[in-house]
Order: C-alpha cells, then sequence, then structure tokens
C-alpha cells in the first residue's frame, strides 16, 4: 500500500518519457549516413582495375591528372608515376573504371598521345593544349594481365579492323616507316605495320596490314615493289617520271598489282609471305629463275662498267654485272679486269627451253657449260660496249663473231669464263692511237729547223733590199716624176708642139679631100688617066652630092 | 548567483519572438501567439542529430570533388585539400590560406565546439561556463561565413565559362560541403545556451 500511495517522483518519469521518445530528427544523420553510404558504395563499384604501364619517358605525363582514353573516352586515370627499379622505365599506375575490364587483355596497347608531326601529316595536335594522354586500345586475348609496357609510337592499326597482315621480305628497309602507305593502283589500301631484321639480318621483314575489303587483291601471284622516290626514266618515248603519291616520295611506300596474266591466283592466305622489288618493271617481270654465275676477263680499261651494268645477249638484257675486279698477269705484267656476272637462262624465253633440251640431263651448272661450250665454238664472245656516249655507262653485250679466233673452252672452270674481244669503242681508240702514233713520228724539229733557217735568210735578203735597192729606187721615181712633167708641159693647150701638131692634122685633111676629089674623077672620066683632063671635066666644076660633115666644111674653105 | 531570481521560480517564461514574459503553463505567446518553451525543445538531440549528419556529409564533402577546372583542354578535378594545396605550392599562400580557413578550419572549429558544448552540458559540468557560453556566440557568428566556399564556386562556375577556352563547373563535392554548413548552422541553432547554466540548478 505504502509503495502504491507513494507519488512517483514529478521528474523522472518526464525525462524517461523525453529519453524514450525517438525523436524525428533523428532521420537527418540517418539520411546523411545512408547517401555517404550509397556514395561510397556507388565508387566502390566503380573502381575498376588497377594496372601498371611501363614507359620509356613520363614526358607530359602527370599523376591524378592523365587520362587514359579510348576513342576519346576517359576509361582510367594515372593515379602514381614512379620510376621502375632498375631505373630505366617509368611506371604509371592507372586506374580504370570497371566498364574498362576488356582493357586489362594481354594484348591491349597502350600508347601516350603527344603533338606528333611526320610526312604522314600531324597528329595529336590537341595535346598541345590539353597536356598528353594515355591512349588505349583492347586486345581480344582470353589472359588479363596488370601489367603493360607501353607503346613508344601509336600502333597504327587498332584492334577489330578487318583486314589481313602479310609479311613483306625486302633487303633494306629504305624509306620505309611505319604507316608508310600500301598502294594499289595508286589508292591507299594499307599500311606498314612493323618491320624488324630478318633471322641472321639478312634482309628485313615488313609486316603490312591490307584493310578489307581491299585483302582480297592480295593474290598468291601479287607482286609488290618499292614506291618509294620518283623513278625517272629516258627512254625513246622521252622522259618519263613515275611516282605513287606526294607522301610516297616523302615517306615511302610500297605498291602491289598482280601480273596481267596470272591464271592460277588465288586469294593469299594472312600472313602469306612475299618478296619487295625494287620497281614496278622487275616486280612485273617473268621470275628470273636460278641465276648462273659467268666470269670475263677483259684486257681493257673497265672505267664506266659498275656493278648493275646489263649483260645483254643478241640484245636482250640476260642479267647483270655483279663483280668487277683488277687481275694481275704475271706473264705480260698487266692488269687484265675481271667482271663477274649473273645470268638468267630463263629470260631467254623459249630459246631457253629448247637449249634445255640440248643440253641434256645433269648438274645445272654442267648442262650450261655444255651448252656456252657449244656458243663459244661458234664465236660466242663478250664485248664491253658503250651504252651511253654521253654518260660513258659501259654495258657487257655478248655476240656470235664468226671472224673471232679460236679460244679453247674450259667447261670444267668454275665460275664458267667466257671468252672477250675487244670493244668496238675499243677499236676506235685503237686506231686513234695509231693515227697519233704516226702524227707523233712526223720530223717535226728537223722541219722547223729549216724553216727557221730560211727565215733567217729572208730577213738578210729584207735588210739587204732595204739598204740599198730602196735608196735607188726613189731616185728613179724622180727621175720619172721630171719626165712626165715635160710631157705635160709638152702636150698642154697652148704649147708650140700642139698647134703643130693641128696644123699637121689640117693639112693631112686636106691632103685627103684631094686625093678622094681624084678619085670620084677618075671613078667618073676613067679615061683621063689616059688621055688627061678634058675641059668641061674640070675637077672644079664637079659638084658630088655633099656629106652632111661636107656641108659644115665646105664654107669654111 | 546573484540573487535575481530564475524565471522558472516565478513559472514564467520568456517568448522568443517578442520577448513577452508567459505564463510557464502557456505553449503559445499571449501577445505575438508565437510557441514558447522554457527551453528549446529537445534541444540537445536535435544538436547531436545535426551535428552527426553535417559530420558525416563532411566526408564526402572532403573526398568528393568541388570543382571541376577545364583551361586550354586540360582538365582537373579539384577537391576542397587538393585546391588548398594546389594553391599554397603555386605560391599564392594567402588564398590557400582564406580557403582553408574558410573551408576547413571553420567546419571542424564548430565540429568540436559543438560536441564539447554537447558533452559538457550532458554532463551538467560547472567548467567555463562563461566561456563556452562565449563559445556558442562566436560559433553562431562564424556560421554564416562558411557558406564562403559555397559561393566562391557558385559564383566563379557562373562565370567562367569560356566553352574551349577554360570552364569551370561545380562538382557534387560542393552539394555535400554546403549541406555539411546547413547541418552545423541548424546544430548551432538548435542548441539551446541556457542549458549551459541549467547546470547551476540542482534539479533540472
Amino acid at each position: 500500500m505504502s509503495d502504491k500511495a507513494l507519488p512517483p517522483s514529478p521528474s523522472r518519469p518526464l525525462v524517461k518519457r523525453r529519453g524514450a521518445r525517438v525523436s524525428l530528427v533523428w532521420l537527418v544523420p540517418i539520411i546523411a549516413g545512408l547517401i555517404g553510404l550509397s556514395m561510397a558504395v556507388h565508387d566502390w563499384m566503380n573502381v575498376g582495375p588497377k594496372i601498371t604501364l611501363s614507359f620509356r619517358t613520363a614526358e607530359g605525363l602527370e599523376a591524378n591528372k592523365t587520362q587514359v582514353k579510348y576513342k576519346n573516352v576517359v576509361i582510367g586515370t594515372v593515379t602514381a608515376i614512379s620510376l621502375s627499379d632498375d631505373r630505366t622505365h617509368v611506371l604509371a599506375t592507372v586506374e580504370l573504371n570497371n566498364t574498362a575490364t576488356p582493357f586489362t587483355r594481354k594484348d591491349s596497347h597502350y600508347w601516350v598521345v603527344r603533338p606528333r608531326i611526320g610526312a604522314h601529316g600531324i597528329t595529336g595536335i590537341d595535346t598541345l593544349l590539353s597536356g598528353a594522354f594515355i591512349a588505349a586500345d583492347a586486345g581480344s586475348a582470353e589472359e588479363t594481365t596488370d601489367h603493360f609496357a607501353g607503346l613508344e609510337t601509336p600502333p597504327p592499326v587498332s584492334f577489330g579492323e578487318k583486314g589481313k597482315r602479310f609479311i613483306l621480305h625486302t633487303d633494306d628497309l629504305g624509306s620505309l616507316d611505319i604507316g608508310s602507305p600500301i598502294y594499289y593502283r595508286r589508292i591507299q589500301v594499307g599500311q606498314v605495320v612493323s618491320y624488324q631484321l630478318a633471322k641472321e639480318g639478312k634482309g628485313v621483314d615488313v609486316e603490312i596490314f591490307i584493310s578489307a575489303p581491299n585483302d582480297q587483291y592480295i593474290t598468291t601471284d601479287t607482286r609488290f615493289w618499292n614506291a618509294s622516290g620518283v623513278d625517272v626514266s629516258i627512254g625513246a618515248a622521252g622522259l618519263k617520271i613515275d611516282t605513287q603519291s606526294l607522301t610516297s616520295i616523302i615517306s615511302g611506300g610500297i605498291a602491289f598489282r598482280e601480273p596481267n596474266y596470272s591464271p592460277e591466283s588465288k586469294p593469299a592466305e594472312a600472313n602469306a609471305e612475299f618478296t619487295v622489288f625494287n620497281d614496278q618493271a622487275t616486280a612485273m617481270a617473268p621470275p628470273d629463275g636460278d641465276a648462273r654465275y659467268i666470269r670475263m676477263r677483259f684486257e681493257q680499261s673497265l672505267r664506266g662498267l659498275v656493278v648493275g651494268s646489263p649483260v645483254d645477249f643478241l640484245g636482250v638484257n640476260i642479267g647483270k654485272v655483279v663483280s668487277v675486279d683488277l687481275d694481275y698477269d704475271l706473264k705480260t705484267q698487266t692488269f687484265p679486269g675481271l667482271v663477274g656476272a649473273v645470268i638468267y637462262p630463263k629470260r631467254l624465253g623459249a630459246a631457253n627451253d629448247k637449249l634445255e633440251k640440248i643440253g641434256g640431263s645433269g648438274d645445272p651448272d654442267e648442262i650450261s657449260a655444255r651448252i656456252l661450250g657449244g656458243f663459244v665454238d661458234h664465236g660466242l664472245r663478250a664485248q664491253i660496249r658503250n651504252g651511253n656516249l654521253l654518260t660513258g655507262q659501259l654495258y657487257i653485250a655478248m655476240d656470235f663473231d664468226p671472224k673471232a679466233p679460236k679460244v679453247a673452252f674450259n667447261p670444267k672452270l668454275r665460275p664458267l669464263e667466257i671468252p672477250t674481244v675487244p670493244g668496238s669503242f675499243d677499236k676506235l681508240q685503237e686506231q686513234l692511237q695509231a693515227f697519233v702514233d704516226k702524227l707523233s713520228k712526223l720530223p717535226i724539229d728537223q722541219v722547223a729547223n729549216n724553216l727557221n733557217n730560211n727565215l733567217v735568210e729572208l730577213q738578210k735578203t729584207m735588210k739587204q733590199v732595204n739598204g740599198d735597192v730602196l735608196p735607188q729606187m726613189r731616185g728613179t721615181l724622180q727621175q720619172v716624176q721630171k719626165t712626165l712633167a715635160t710631157a705635160n708641159e709638152s702636150l698642154g693647150e697652148d704649147s708650140p708642139q700642139r698647134q703643130q701638131l693641128s696644123q699637121a692634122m689640117d693639112e693631112v685633111q686636106r691632103t685627103a679631100r684631094s686625093v678622094r676629089v681624084l678619085t670620084d674623077y677618075l671613078g667618073r672620066h676613067p679615061e683621063a688617066l689616059i688621055r688627061g683632063r678634058t675641059g668641061d671635066a674640070a675637077p672644079g666644076s664637079y659638084k658630088a652630092t655633099p656629106s652632111s660633115r661636107e656641108i659644115d666644111l665646105e664654107p669654111e674653105q | 548567483m546573484n540573487g535575481i531570481p530564475l524565471a522558472r521560480e516565478h513559472a514564467v517564461c520568456l517568448c522568443h519572438t517578442c520577448g513577452y514574459v508567459c505564463p510557464a503553463e502557456a505553449t503559445v505567446c499571449p501577445r505575438c501567439e508565437a510557441a514558447i518553451h522554457a527551453r528549446k525543445p529537445n534541444s540537445i538531440a536535435r544538436t547531436w542529430a545535426f551535428l552527426l549528419a553535417g559530420l558525416i556529409f563532411y566526408i564526402p564533402a572532403n573526398l568528393l570533388p568541388v570543382m571541376y577546372t577545364t583551361m586550354f583542354g586540360s582538365s582537373s578535378q579539384n577537391t576542397i585539400m587538393s585546391g588548398v594545396i594546389e594553391f599554397f605550392e603555386s605560391g599564392s599562400w594567402d588564398i590557400a590560406l582564406l580557403i582553408f580557413i574558410a573551408s576547413v578550419a571553420v567546419p571542424c572549429l564548430k565540429f568540436a565546439v559543438l560536441g564539447t558544448l554537447l558533452v559538457t552540458v550532458q554532463r551538467r559540468s560547472r567548467w567555463a561556463m562563461r566561456e563556452r557560453a562565449r563559445l556558442y556566440r562566436f560559433i553562431e557568428l562564424i556560421g554564416y561565413w562558411s557558406m564562403l566556399d559555397v559561393l566562391v564556386v557558385a559564383l566563379v562556375a557562373a562565370l567562367v565559362q569560356f566553352r574551349e577556352l577554360s570552364t569551370i563547373e561545380p562538382r557534387i563535392g560542393i552539394l555535400f560541403f554546403g549541406l555539411v554548413v546547413v547541418m552545423t548552422m541548424f546544430a548551432a541553432m538548435s542548441f539551446d545556451p541556457r542549458l549551459i547554466w541549467d547546470a547551476e540548478v540542482e534539479d533540472v
């Protein structure tokens, strides 16, 4: 009872009530906590794989700033940059988004996009302002890894691009580079993806990528050639300049094409191997087949004959010079030139097929020796000829010379040696030499001496003439002048001689008239010669028909 | 104690709004009809709640970026502390200091002060009551200035919009920071400083 009657403390239940009632205001921190938690969960869900990239340099990379992008979509961020243990590389730690898991595949590629200026153009210009970023390309492998070696240059072909890769063998890289274009009928259809030295360092293997659908044009018979630079040729049709494109002049390129007639060609498999020829002509030419090595010995200067000079057989180019050396002949103490050359019998075409039948069977070298031996017996001789008078380029011509002296042909000798005859130009040179020799044999000294003596004599004579003859001559001339003056005087208008002369002339005129009158009279009276003059026929009474002159003259009389 | 009677002894209480002395049992001020309480209702619990919410929001506010800057194509996100460090490293330590005080020091101070006040009030501590009251007034005063950071971001994001050249965008962090400020202000508002002095009265 007393317990019941005891009134409860007035404040305590109040405090308990207040404490027990949960205020709605606590919803605020709960909501805050939920929001915070959801953010944390979201972040945690969004955290993707963490990978490490190694680069040669961290140029342009910044921790927490540099982004990793694929097709310009951010897929991650560089969170830390450190040096590798051996300090040869830079390790960039990248946190990828959780959607970027395909980028952890083992064959994924990462490279730093920086501004690059090359013959193919300028790339990454936007990174000039924004700073470098890391570009990624997801691979296709099943395996994943968290450590990647970053590429120093962007891969020219991204994954998933349709097409085929092929391997090309070439002697040297030339001006090719990764990204160099591949042309088909002057249309770019692919590019060089990578290159490396072939095994044992003999040649270069170039990997190219031809994008679909153009990869179907690569057949088993396709020929590739180096389209770098400008191909200038001077032919009968004039100067011809051939090039693929402006880019290929600068940066090189490869062109390909199948021969016009290739009946058995079918599309090539991926990673098929081809050879790169130096130019289109050699590429498109039928295959040369096996080469035969021959040697020639020339007793003349080989200036102008270089490695690569052509070897002609009856005008058909069948090979080229591969070596030009000097030999020393102990007997004659001369230096004959040794020229090594390769010839391609297949270039003879139909002739080769027939010759092979004649040659019979056996070692190919023996067959060649047999055939060549026959030819040499028939007068086959090698001769150095001038291919170009301007440049002095020489080539080796093999022709049949029936007049050539017989030479013993040794079919056992390796390499086979083809007998030679002096070149045509050489002959001309010899004749010129002979002419010059003859010229030099002339007794020019003696002739000159004689001539000199003669000249001395002449000089003496002239002196004499000057000293003695000329003064006398002067006197004579003066005399002549005097005589002429006298003559002039006597012939003057008013000289007595002239007057006498004119009187004498008058006398002669008169005499002539008398004679004419007499003859006229006699003509009319021939009897007067006998009878003498009759009175009526006196000469004075005669009146002849006067001539015009006489009319003038008569009155003066 | 100076002998002046307490309001409770006379069974009256003060209207918060118009300062009218009301009878203690009244719920509404007879003069201005505002709700009247002897003390702010549920003050400690509310303050705790708002303080905790503020603390929770303070974590993402510091971890998440507050600003996204794009300048000439290079973009970067800055959290509050990274911005401070960046300013400091670039040599403008004064701006760094300003941001640090406004964004880090002040909120932390508020948490600490409010926490101390709450703990001491709950323990009915009689320690340094005058100083604690002064601290509370100080908290209320600086409370208005904590929005400085939010205002800066809002202003800058509105002004710097030069498309490709440079743009600044606010990020989610600044929202949390604003919430922190709001929560701490609520906490400061819901705290009743008279509770400090209630420790002097035995039976309350």
